[in-house]
Parts: C-alpha cells; sequence; structure tokens
C-alpha cells in the first residue's frame, strides 16, 4: 500500500497555486473573498462562531489558507447509527486510509479519533476556526430544545452550525443528515431534520443512501478535492455522478420487465432466473441510484443483484413512502412496458417523483447558478481542472420546518424550477 | 477533595456516550455512565407491516449492521410461525459469524489500540528490529516485512513533521501509561492498515448473500438470495469460491495477526487485569452466533455452536451454571429519563414501557450526576442482578461448560501472560475474551459454510418458506422473541402482532446490559462498577483519561443499540426506550 497525494502535488496550498500559474494577487483576492464569506456566515449564524468572535481578514485567511498544508476536514456524527462512517470504511475507490492520511487532515471524528473529551473538543474548536469541509453524518433532533442528541453538553444542532460557519464545503452524508432517515419516519418522536433544513445560507451536497456506497462518500470527497468544486447535482442535492440514473434504467434485470417476467414469491423459478423483483415491490422504479453499476463492497454484489427488492433508500422519506416494502409500487393496467413504470413511480412518491422527474432542468439551472456565484475565483482550478463551485454560495430554503436561523423568505426550489421541465 | 471529570465524547465507540467521574488524587471514586441519544425507533416501527420490522430496527447500529435485522426476522417468525429452511439458516449464520468477526477486527485495531499503542512513536522504531519483534511474538502475518515496515513508518513520520495529525490530532502520545516499545508500536500501526484492507476484503461474505453492508437485505421466512449451483443469476460456484478464499483470509488474518498482537499487547499491559472489574455476574445463551426463536431452553432455532447451552454464571463460579431463565429479565428506568406507570419497578421486556421524562437541565449542560435521572440508556438487571454479556461471558460460559477449543485457547492466553481465568473479570480480561472469540468464531465459519456447501451438493437449494407469507395465513394476535449471540453480547427482539400489524416492539441490547446506569437500590451499571467499583481505577491526568477510555472500550460501546426502543402498547404517546 502506498499513500499518494492526489491531487495535492506541493505542500501547501498557495505552493499549489502558483504552480497552477496564479500569482500571489489572485490568491489574496480569493482569500479576500473567502474572508467575505466567512464574515456573513458568522453573521448570519450568531455570535456563538469563532468567526464571528474575531473579525476575518484577507491576510489572515491567506496567512491561515496559504500554510495549509491538507484540507481541513471537520466529521460529525449527530443522530445517527455509525453505518455511514463504517460504510466509508469499506470503500475500494479512495480508500479511507488514503483519505485521512493523504489527501485530508480530518482533524475532528468521533469513531476514529485517538483522544476524547476536552482534547477532542479542542480540536474540534481549533479546526472549525479554520477553512475546511465538514461532513455530517446523521440528523439533527429539533424537538425539546435539543435533549435527544447532545456532545459535551451542547445540541447537535449548536455543534452542526458553529462546525459549519466556516466550512467551505458541506457534504451531508446519508439519509440521516440528508433528511432523517429512520428517527425522522412517522410519527418523528425527536423532531429528527437533515443539515440543509439547519444550515440554509450554504449548498449542502447529500451523498444519498442508507447508507451510502463507500466508494461514492469518498469519491465524493475526493471531487471537491480534485476538482476544486462540488460535483454538479440534482434537485435533491445529490451529486450527479453517482444519482443521475434510475435504478431501473440501468438495472441488469430491466429486460425482464420489458418483457415481463416477473419474481412472484421468493425463491420461485423467477427468482433463480433473476427475472425482475417489481412485483415483489421493487422500488427501482422511483430510485435514483447508481447501485446497479458501481454496486457494492469492491463490486462484490448490489440488493437486486442478490435477489432483494431495492427499498430505495436514495429517496427522501423512503421509510415513510415506500412502505410496506414488499408491495408492489401502485398497479395500473398494462405495466410491463416503460412508459407505465415511470406513471407509477411518479404517482407513488408524488412531489418528490415530480421534483425528479424534472430534475435535469433543475440541476441545469442550479448549475448556472453555481457557476456564477464562483465567478473570480479561479485560483480553486490548482486542485483540478474542471468547473470551480466550491466557494459557499446561498442555498435556497426547501424545508421550512424546525430552525432558529433567521433568513428572508424564500421562493421554493421546486416552484421556481418546475418551468424548466421538459 | 473530590475532583469533577468529564469525558464527552468518547470516542471510538458507536454514539454518544458521556462519563462524568469524581476522583480522590489519582483514583476514580464515582462513576456516571450517561448515554446521551435517543431516536426511539420502536414507537417507528409500531403500526407497520411486521415484514419490514428488520429493515427498520437494522438502522439501530451501523456497527453491528445485520443482527438487528436477523433478530428482528427471527422473533417475527417465532410470533407468526414461520418455518425458514435449513439453507436460510445457514446463510444466516454465516452472516453473524462473519460479521462478528469483522466487528471484532475493527474494534481491537481501529477503536481499541490506540488506546495500548502510541502512534507517533512508531517513527523511532527500526524497520528490521520490527520484523524481528513480529517474529519474537509469534506474528507469522505476511505482512510483516522489513519493507513494509519502512514504508509504514515513512507514512508516520510525513504526518507527524507535516504538524497536521489528522486523526491523531490532540491525542494522549504523552501520557506516561503507554508502555510499548517503538518496534511494537510501528508494527502495530502496519497492522492497524492493514486491519483496514482486510474488513474491507472479508465482509464480501455478506455482500454476496445480502446484496450490501453496511446494512444487507435480509428476508421475514428465509432469505432473498437464491442458492443453485446450475443457475448464473443464483448463489453459485462462483461466489462459492469467492467465500471460500475470504474465509481462509480471514482466518489467517485473525491466527496470524490478531491474535499474537493481543496477546502480546496485553502481555506489556499486564496489570489491566487487576483494573475494571465489573459485576462478577455473567449472561449468555450460548457462543458467538448462537440464534433461538422464543425460549432457549426448549427449541435451538439455528445455533453453529449447539454444544455450550445457555446459561449465567453468578459471582464467578465456573463450577456451578446456572440454568437461564428469559423470564428473570427485567428492565429499570431508576436512572434513565422514562417513567413507569408503576413507578420505579423493574418490567419483563414483554410487558416493558418506557414514556420519555426528561429531568436532565436544560442544554447546554455542564454536569448531570447531580440529578437521579443521567441517561437515556434503561437498565437491565437478570433475577435483580447486573449482568455482564459478550465476549467475556461467552468465553467463560464456554469455558466452564468445558469447551474445548476455549478452553485450550484460555489456558495459552493465560500461561503467557501469567493470568487466571477469574481475573478474565477486567479491561486487559473482556479484551482478551473478544480476541479468544473471534478465534473460535473464525474457525466455526467454516464449519458452518462447509455444511451449507454439502446441503447444496445434496441438492438443498430452498432458501424460503412461503407458507406464511400473506398476512391472511396470520393469528389475529400473535407475539413472539428472539434471542442471538451478536458481537457485543446478548440480544433479544420482543414483538407483538395484532390485526397483520406490529402491536409493540422491545429489543434488549447488549450494551444496554452494559451502559445502564443505578438501579432502585443503587447498584452500579458494569461501565460505573468497572470504573468506580473499589475506589482505585486510575486516572492520573484528568485532561487525558487515557486509562478511563481503556476500560470503557473493553466493552465495545454501541450507544445507539443501548438507546432505541419504544412501546406504544395501549398508549398512544408512549414513548418506550428499550
Amino acid at each position: 500500500m502506498s499513500y499518494e497525494l492526489g491531487g495535492w502535488s506541493e505542500p501547501t496550498l498557495e505552493e499549489n497555486l502558483i504552480r497552477q500559474g496564479f500569482d500571489r494577487r489572485d490568491f489574496l483576492k480569493y482569500c479576500g473573498e473567502l474572508a467575505a464569506v466567512f464574515t456573513v456566515g458568522g453573521a448570519v449564524l450568531g455570535s456563538a462562531t469563532p468567526a464571528a468572535a474575531a473579525p476575518v481578514t484577507a491576510a489572515k485567511v491567506a496567512e491561515e489558507l496559504g500554510a495549509l498544508k491538507k484540507p481541513v476536514v471537520v466529521w460529525l456524527q449527530l443522530q445517527e447509527c455509525t453505518g455511514c462512517m463504517e460504510s466509508a470504511l469499506r470503500s475500494g475507490g479512495t480508500t479511507i486510509e488514503e483519505a485521512v492520511l493523504s489527501l485530508l487532515s480530518v482533524e475532528y471524528n468521533e469513531l476514529v479519533m485517538q483522544a476524547s473529551g476536552e482534547a477532542l473538543n479542542k480540536a474540534l474548536d481549533d479546526a472549525n476556526a479554520q477553512p475546511h469541509i465538514l461532513v455530517v453524518n446523521g440528523s439533527v433532533p429539533t424537538k425539546d430544545g435539543g435533549i435527544y442528541c447532545t456532545i459535551n453538553g451542547e445540541s447537535a444542532e449548536t455543534i452542526l452550525k458553529k462546525s459549519a460557519a466556516n466550512a467551505s464545503a458541506i457534504l451531508a452524508v446519508g439519509a440521516c443528515a440528508e433528511w432523517g432517515s429512520v428517527q425522522a419516519s412517522n410519527p418523528n418522536p425527536t423532531g429528527a431534520v437533515g443539515v440543509d433544513s439547519i444550515i440554509r445560507d450554504k449548498p449542502v451536497v447529500n451523498v444519498s443512501g442508507c447508507p451510502p456506497i463507500g466508494d461514492v462518500i469518498t469519491a465524493t470527497i475526493a471531487y471537491v478535492l480534485t476538482h476544486g468544486s462540488l460535483p454538479s447535482l440534482d434537485a435533491q442535492g445529490r451529486p450527479l455522478f453517482a444519482y443521475d440514473q434510475r435504478i431501473h434504467d440501468s438495472c441488469p434485470r430491466r429486460a425482464h420487465f420489458d418483457a415481463g417476467q416477473f419474481v412472484r414469491t421468493f425463491d420461485d423459478d423467477g427468482a433463480r432466473n433473476g427475472w425482475c423483483l417489481y412485483e415483489v415491490g421493487c422500488k427501482g422504479p422511483s430510485t435514483f441510484s447508481a447501485c446497479p453499476i458501481i454496486q457494492w463492497n469492491q463490486h462484490t454484489s448490489w440488493p437486486i443483484g442478490a435477489g432483494h427488492p431495492c427499498i430505495g433508500c436514495t429517496e427522501k422519506n423512503f421509510f415513510d413512502n415506500f412502505t410496506p416494502f414488499y408491495q408492489t409500487l401502485p398497479n395500473v393496467s398494462g405495466f410491463g412496458i416503460e412508459a407505465n413504470a415511470e406513471k407509477v413511480g411518479w404517482g407513488l412518491v408524488g412531489a418528490t417523483a415530480a421534483a425528479v422527474g424534472i430534475h435535469a432542468g433543475i440541476t441545469a439551472a442550479k448549475h448556472s447558478a453555481s457557476r456564477k456565484a464562483a465567478e473570480g475565483n479561479e485560483p480553486l482550478q490548482a486542485f483540478g481542472d474542471s468547473e470551480r463551485v466550491w466557494l459557499p454560495t446561498p442555498k435556497k430554503a426547501d424545508a421550512p420546518e424546525a430552525t432558529a436561523t433567521p433568513e428572508a423568505p424564500q421562493a421554493d426550489a421546486g416552484t421556481t424550477d418546475s418551468k424548466d421541465a421538459e | 477533595m473530590a475532583k469533577q471529570v468529564v469525558v464527552d465524547p468518547i470516542s471510538r465507540i458507536e454514539g454518544h456516550l458521556r462519563i462524568e467521574l469524581e476522583t480522590e488524587g489519582t483514583s476514580i471514586t464515582k462513576a456516571w455512565s450517561e448515554s446521551t441519544q435517543f431516536r426511539g425507533i420502536e414507537e417507528i416501527v409500531t403500526g407497520r407491516d411486521p415484514r419490514d420490522a428488520w429493515a427498520f430496527t437494522q438502522r439501530i447500529c451501523g456497527v453491528c449492521t445485520s443482527v438487528h435485522a436477523i433478530a428482528s426476522i427471527v422473533a417475527v417468525e417465532n410470533a407468526l410461525g414461520f418455518n425458514p429452511p435449513t439453507q436460510a439458516k445457514a446463510i444466516r449464520d454465516i452472516v453473524l459469524t462473519a460479521q462478528e468477526v469483522q466487528d471484532h477486527v475493527i474494534h481491537f485495531y481501529h477503536l481499541h489500540a490506540l488506546d495500548w499503542v502510541n502512534v507517533p512513536d512508531a517513527m523511532n522504531a527500526d524497520p528490521a528490529k520490527t520484523a524481528a519483534f513480529a517474529k519474537s511474538i509469534g506474528s507469522t502475518w505476511k505482512g510483516n516485512t522489513v519493507e513494509r515496515f519502512t514504508e509504514v513508518k515513512a507514512t508516520v513520520k510525513q504526518i507527524v513533521e507535516s504538524g497536521q495529525l489528522s486523526v491523531f490530532t490532540g491525542g494522549y502520545w504523552g501520557h506516561p501509561a503507554y508502555k510499548l516499545p517503538p518496534e511494537a508500536n510501528l508494527m502495530a500501526v502496519a497492522h492497524y492498515l492493514d486491519a483496514l484492507e482486510f474488513q474491507r476484503s472479508m465482509i464480501r461474505i455478506v455482500t454476496v448473500f445480502g446484496g450490501k453492508n453496511p446494512h444487507p437485505n435480509f428476508l421475514v421466512g428465509g432469505m432473498a438470495c437464491s442458492i443453485d449451483p446450475n443457475k448464473s443469476e443464483t448463489v453459485n460456484q462462483v461466489q462459492l469460491d469467492d467465500i471460500a478464499g475470504w474465509i481462509a483470509e480471514s482466518k489467517e488474518f485473525v491466527e496470524s495477526c490478531y491474535l499474537p498482537d493481543a496477546l502480546a499487547i496485553m502481555t506489556v499491559y499486564k496489570e489491566y487485569f487487576n483494573i475494571g472489574a465489573a459485576q462478577p455476574n455473567f449472561l449468555a445463551v450460548g457462543m458467538s452466533g448462537a440464534t433461538y426463536g422464543g425460549d432457549p431452553n426448549v427449541g435451538l432455532n439455528t445455533s453453529p455452536h449447539a454444544a455450550v447451552k445457555p446459561g449465567v454464571i453468578l459471582n464467578m463460579d465456573l463450577d456451578n451454571v446456572q440454568p437461564f431463565d428469559p423470564k428473570l429479565i427485567t428492565e429499570w428506568t431508576s436512572s434513565a429519563w422514562y417513567e413507569y406507570t408503576e413507578g420505579d419497578v423493574g418490567l419483563p421486556p414483554a410487558q416493558g414501557e418506557t414514556t420519555v421524562k426528561y429531568t436532565g437541565p436544560a442544554v447546554p449542560y455542564k454536569w448531570l450526576a447531580d440529578h437521579p435521572q443521567y441517561t437515556w440508556c434503561k437498565a437491565p438487571r437478570y433475577d435483580g442482578k447486573v449482568m455482564q454479556v459478550g465476549p467475556v461471558a461467552r468465553v467463560l460460559l464456554a469455558y466452564a461448560r468445558g469447551h474445548e477449543r476455549t478452553k485450550e485457547l484460555v489456558g495459552i492466553a493465560a500461561k503467557q501472560i501469567g493470568i487466571t481465568p477469574a481475573q478474565m473479570n477486567s479491561t486487559g480480561g473482556r479484551t482478551l475474551a473478544r480476541c479468544v472469540e473471534c478465534v473460535t468464531s473464525v474457525e466455526s465459519l467454516q464449519g458452518i459454510f462447509n455444511t451449507f456447501v454439502d446441503g447444496l451438493k445434496k441438492g438443498d437449494l430452498d432458501v424460503f418458506d412461503s407458507t406464511k407469507w400473506e398476512p391472511s395465513t396470520w393469528p389475529k394476535e400473535a407475539e413472539g422473541y428472539s434471542f442471538v449471540e451478536v458481537a457485543r453480547g446478548n440480544l433479544s427482539h420482543w414483538v407483538k402482532v395484532s390485526d397483520g400489524k406490529i402491536s409493540h416492539y422491545q429489543a434488549v441490547v447488549p450494551t444496554t446490559w452494559l451502559a445502564g446506569g443505578r438501579d432502585k437500590d443503587g447498584n452500579q451499571g458494569p461501565y460505573e462498577e468497572s470504573l468506580a467499583g473499589n475506589g482505585k481505577h486510575p486516572l492520573v491526568d484528568p485532561a487525558q483519561p487515557l486509562e478511563v477510555l481503556r476500560t470503557i472500550h473493553s466493552f465495545d460501546p454501541c450507544m445507539s443499540c443501548a438507546v432505541h426502543l419504544l412501546d406504544t402498547e395501549g398508549q398512544e404517546l408512549q414513548v418506550v426506550v428499550q
């Protein structure tokens, strides 16, 4: 095993930038913009943040960032089951040891760090005080003053806000961080919500799944590092590189669906011949994920490949919208051809699916907005050579519940963008 | 004068655990184990299709992924009268055992090792001497080469000298309680990295059958993965060959790397066999992987270790193992943020209730332990007694029951380290027991797999009992339960089904047994007892609570498992957390 520094060939960020042909002036300009963003973030999020405590200047950012050798990562675990960290440990693409030891400096994470208590909390404060990538596993329970998840006596919501204040990129990894997952399912006893319901002034990348495929988790981080930008996202904030295909459209069993060959009970002849699992409840027609393409655990298998219907774990509210899991997606006459299956899918998941249905249009709109926001940030290209959307850009609110962050009312993303559909 | 110490968060565990302590000088005098996360998954399960419950309860935990799914499925099958085919049960056995082996390896190398291994000190080691050291402790692991140790040393050096320590930031690297020589540290860091690669590879055994990991898919009534040696879309010879290879790799890693590492490291830290004793009572329904639908004394659902019967050890009396009676399990909420309708009593899981009643301070807070209630974790008791569950309970039960391989391994370890079996009730003992169990489990994995393949060869291909699939075949009212010995200890799920829907669900989880707080009589839970039982547990520097981490990690905490439950039987807003 050897550890390569991917897109980071010089010891410090400033040296990487200079190697790429950017002069000191460009760098200071970039830092100035970053400083402005951090200052704004601090003001929005209140006085508890280090950023607000000490005014951030371009010179200060240049000093800190210029000397930065590896991107600092704060990897929070809030209300969750640790399955997402476990999945990251299983990544076979960028392995976790490459990510943690060579690509990044993960300066806060409860699962893997040696320190506990006081020393670990100091590590968090120190990391929060500088520009960092924020990775979040887990949801934020908003009911009853935050009593349902505390760390060091503070609520998950407070911890998330503090860590988001100086974050240059925010990745919500897993269904809990995206929308709350199992604990947010009816009746959601703890008022669990996802990261982008709390953090509304910055873009949040939703790495979806329960858990997401490990390779997708580390690839999203690697994407940010090597491209210097966030990946292109769909309407639910999911990276297109892993969520632009419906499982149904890239499923190796698709031919059996089109031919009307269905598994009718588990372990029947259809099951043994690898026929379509639609009739025993497969949610592939309404689920966007690269599971059939990337597969799981070093391409060993994937859920449908191992004979079980897809439960749709990359889709919002799947524990409510897709249950009972073994019930066929709503029946329509003459199913067996693609057009009907699509209607079935949209009908079931309602607004969510409608948004997904138009996701190409929305994505294009978001993408263009992101590009616009990032103009003038050329130095970030030192990380790579693609589109540059790493800087925080305002995110539209789409979940009105559960946050104390004051902000102006904003148009709902779906409404705004729906005209782009088809 | 007593000093108050807070350790929150405890790192390198699953979930959120806060420990509050009082110390005198360099010793711990009082301890409180405080679980600070609640999700209420059982309330969410109630009212749903019992065939879906496994997917919800599986999300109780992503570290012990699979085990809650299987426990849920066995409980539902027990309630509704499913009879899963032999081969389906064999597949679950394979999954459970593979999961446990992988879990123990991750725990030792990635969650526990940094309590004993000083990472930065590895850069002071000589790679050639490290290879010699590895050989001297009997490690025949193929990664023990001078080239590999040189490479790992360079990695450590680069990280330390960069000033960006990444996951080693803030570590207690100057703590005097680190005692390994630099060569042992370098070897262990190399094995830490090798173990990452190992766990990634061997868990594919589960992926073949469940399609993904973490959170593979299961099925009430059997398994969804068809098996047929003469079809391409089923589990066939291709996957069987892969699995045989992964099992061989697992056996090699556990025997040539994990076992010698654990023995060598625990020999250096021998004093930890006199530190961290909890109550000398142990409960298990068999060896790891033992699975029962309903009363373990009545029927064996499936078990690779049927030879070791359920039992209870009291006061470390290994000569008189007591029979296990599931009816003697009760749970208390004396120190937890719930209230029972009948007040502060112990309730059996089948009648369990838990209404959330938070009496702690508003968030943010500085200190919890001056309130009578201080945790989301209930306190299970067996016949009123505090019990330890987990590898140490199973190893002691197997030892007491005369399981030959366990006796042999415990004997080897006791001789090498210089301890008695009674000293297994300690921080070092729990860590050693986990390794001993991992060896017997990986060996049994080979046997379970062979049995499964033999069945295939004989044409036994059925993996699903469809007779009870339709809800119209179910009784109007049904209840069932399961016991499964999982990585962290004894797990039971309890379910009631009414009119085709779940009407009551509870789980009694290993970490709940261990991490729970005080009961009505003030008896501390095992975590608390291990830290404050005799007033002698060391804590040299409260800012660097390394000794506390050693003892807490020896239990392998899984806090999300510990707190999760909910029961809505007959009461709308009643929140039963386990």
